[in-house]
């Protein structure tokens, strides 16, 4: 180990750092941080392969074994079901990748390394928002094979291509701003067990109070209302209407505007908590 | 010692005043004053649990300061924690690097992260892992590296962008002999360069080695701050240790060491045992011939350096795990 610095090296000046150093993190440095952290996670990624086992199986697995288990029952026979199943299960895909996102999150967290990041000049949000940013190639695989297994089964999305693709994109998007919650969870918790647990009991509800499966019609009035209010059961019928029916409804602003909500509340919070005691 | 030859400028790189934190009800530092001057080597010498990480991480931005005040080259810790993270690197006990990454990986990461374009924080890496020597491993998953690789890779990661200010918490804790040698030399080398180094440590040797000045911390509070020299004088260079035959000879043997060396030996709890603080190694063999001549039996004898307990006996008058706070805070001081 050579120890000995060169000594054409100029030497280190406090004072000239102290006058050059910047008071604050601008907007294009934030989204660069992030940029560069979302590069690490998706090297991560590729290095644990393992990561991707959810996103990849539960599609294929759901998709085969809610079509045949409930297909009968609700809509007669499996393959009038896939067009009402199908954005249900695309939905809860999506959600069930972004509770991935805040156990990985506070799992990753309690490594040395974020030790590191807290210490250096950068924005507070980067490192949360870094992997959340990978996570978009997640979220993408989790739909695509979604749509992928209902197509071998026999499902003809009457949307085309393009309202299929639209479908995906706001699933995405939804995944993404609704992540910020588990994000949060991630950061408050104290440990990624509790992070999952206190996550399964957001996700559950979310997902099985929604038309996601089944007809609102064939509810009890009190259900109906809250499902009618969920937002995953917007995302649902708006990725319904664009991949059945190429169409753009107001399901999609209600989706969206969830979406937006998620993330103002939800990033804040974020920050703060994993600001004050991690 | 370190660098002799250069006078530290008189400006203060850390200034610290009633620092402290609360944990529950513990008060893990409880109103510690620090001084830095740039240019110098500073060691925090303390057991484990005394609040030395604590105190660091506060300074860092890594903590909430509880009270008191921190300023790091006039900049205060607490209104501008952006601007001192631009003029920190931080070394933690436990290597912060991303273990999924390579070295050379999370070098070039930590470059971007702090705005260096990416061509130059690869030479940058390349740079660091050359003077690490860690140019051969620099492409292997760092879950392969040992201990002293993974610490050099951790504190070349601190210093990407040339911080005027360096934090080193327990740099050689777990490290053998010969690789904390060659720590020494880097944190020497980084002085060398400009940079002022604030190191916390549990050896006395290591203070002894690096440090221009100590300040001792025990329960949170700073029980002694000097030179290492003048730590030394407080504990003597060696320690001769005494296991009396008779426990009842102890007045004797006391007697006999008041004699022969001007000086107090140390009781140890345990029953005949004194520890004697020598100047020189040399003057054992005194202190041994003259407890013979006054008929006093020893049954063990050993002569060693001061361990950490003992400057904390000579000190606070407690063994580092004691539970007393130290009631011979400020020898030191009133020594100078």
């Amino acid at each position: 180990m050579s120890t000995t610095i060169a000594p054409a090296r100029e030497s280190v000046r406090a004072t000239d750092r102290v006058a050059t150093a910047r008071r604050r993190v601008t907007v294009g440095e934030t989204f660069s941080q992030t940029m560069t952290l979302a590069w690490r996670a998706l090297k991560r990624m590729r290095r644990n392969p393992e990561q991707f086992f959810d996103v990849a199986l539960q599609p294929i697995l759901f998709t085969a074994m809610f079509a045949y288990v409930f297909g009968g029952a609700i809509a007669g026979d499996v393959e009038s079901y896939l067009p009402l199943m199908i954005p249900g299960i695309l939905a809860q895909t999506v959600l069930t990748t972004c509770m991935a996102t805040g156990t990985q999150l506070r799992e990753d967290m309690e490594k040395g390394v974020f030790d590191r990041f807290k210490s250096l000049p950068i924005a507070r949000i980067a490192p949360l928002a870094g992997p959340m940013v990978a996570d978009l190639l997640r979220y993408a695989i989790a739909a695509t094979l979604t749509f992928g297994m209902g197509i071998v089964m026999g499902y003809r999305p009457g949307g085309g291509a393009g309202g299929v693709l639209a479908a995906i994109l706001l699933a995405i998007f939804t995944g993404w701003s609704l992540a910020w919650i588990f994000t949060w969870i991630g950061t408050i918790a104290r440990s990624a067990q509790a992070v999952q647990g206190i996550s399964m009991m957001i996700l559950f509800p979310l997902t099985f109070l929604s038309n996601a499966f089944v007809p609102v019609e064939s509810l009890p009035d009190w259900l109906a209302a809250f499902v009618r209010i969920n937002p995953v059961s917007h995302l649902v019928t708006a990725a319904r209407d664009l991949a059945n029916g190429g169409l753009v409804t107001g399901e999609v602003a209600w989706t969206l505007v969830a979406g937006l909500i998620s993330i103002v509340i939800f990033a804040p919070l974020s920050v703060r908590s994993y600001k004050r005691h991690m | 010692m370190s660098i002799t030859e250069l006078d530290p400028p008189p400006d203060v790189a850390v200034r610290a005043q009633g620092l402290a934190k609360t944990f529950g009800g513990h008060r893990a530092v409880d109103g510690i004053n620090l001084d830095v001057r740039t240019g110098e080597i500073f060691g925090v010498l303390g057991p484990n649990g005394a609040g030395k990480t604590t105190m660091l991480r506060m300074l860092a931005t890594l903590l909430k300061i509880d009270a008191g005040r921190a300023e790091i080259f006039g900049v205060d810790v607490v209104d501008q924690p952006h601007v001192i993270r631009q003029l920190v690197g931080v070394t933690g006990q436990y290597a912060s690097v991303d273990e999924s990454l390579t070295a050379r990986e999370n070098l070039w990461l930590f470059g971007r992260l702090q705005g260096v374009a990416s061509s130059r924080a690869r030479s940058i890496a390349a740079e660091l892992l050359e003077q690490f020597g860690l140019e051969e491993a620099a492409d292997k998953p760092i879950a392969q590296f040992s201990g002293g690789m993974r610490r050099r890779l951790d504190l070349a990661a601190s210093l990407i962008t040339r911080p005027p200010l360096i934090f080193l918490d327990e740099p050689t804790t777990g490290l053998d002999p010969r690789t904390r040698g060659q720590m020494w030399e880097t944190i020497r080398g980084l002085v060398a360069d400009g940079c002022t180094v604030l190191l916390t440590t549990q050896y006395l040797d290591e203070a002894d080695q690096l440090a221009d000045r100590v300040a001792v911390i025990d329960h949170g509070r700073k029980v002694a701050e000097g030179t290492p020299d003048e730590l030394k004088t407080a504990v003597g260079n060696s320690t001769l240790q005494l296991l009396l035959a008779q426990p009842d000879d102890v007045p004797a043997a006391v007697r006999v060491v008041r004699r022969v060396l001007g000086s107090e030996p140390v009781l140890s709890p345990e029953q005949g045992r004194l520890n004697v603080a020598l100047d020189q190694a040399d003057l054992a063999a005194e202190v041994l011939i003259a407890l013979r001549t006054a008929g006093v039996s020893i049954s063990s004898v050993s002569v060693a350096k001061p361990s950490l307990d003992e400057v904390f006996l000579a000190l606070t008058g407690h063994e580092t795990d004691g539970d007393e706070a130290g009631n011979a805070a400020g020898t030191m001081e009133e020594n100078r």
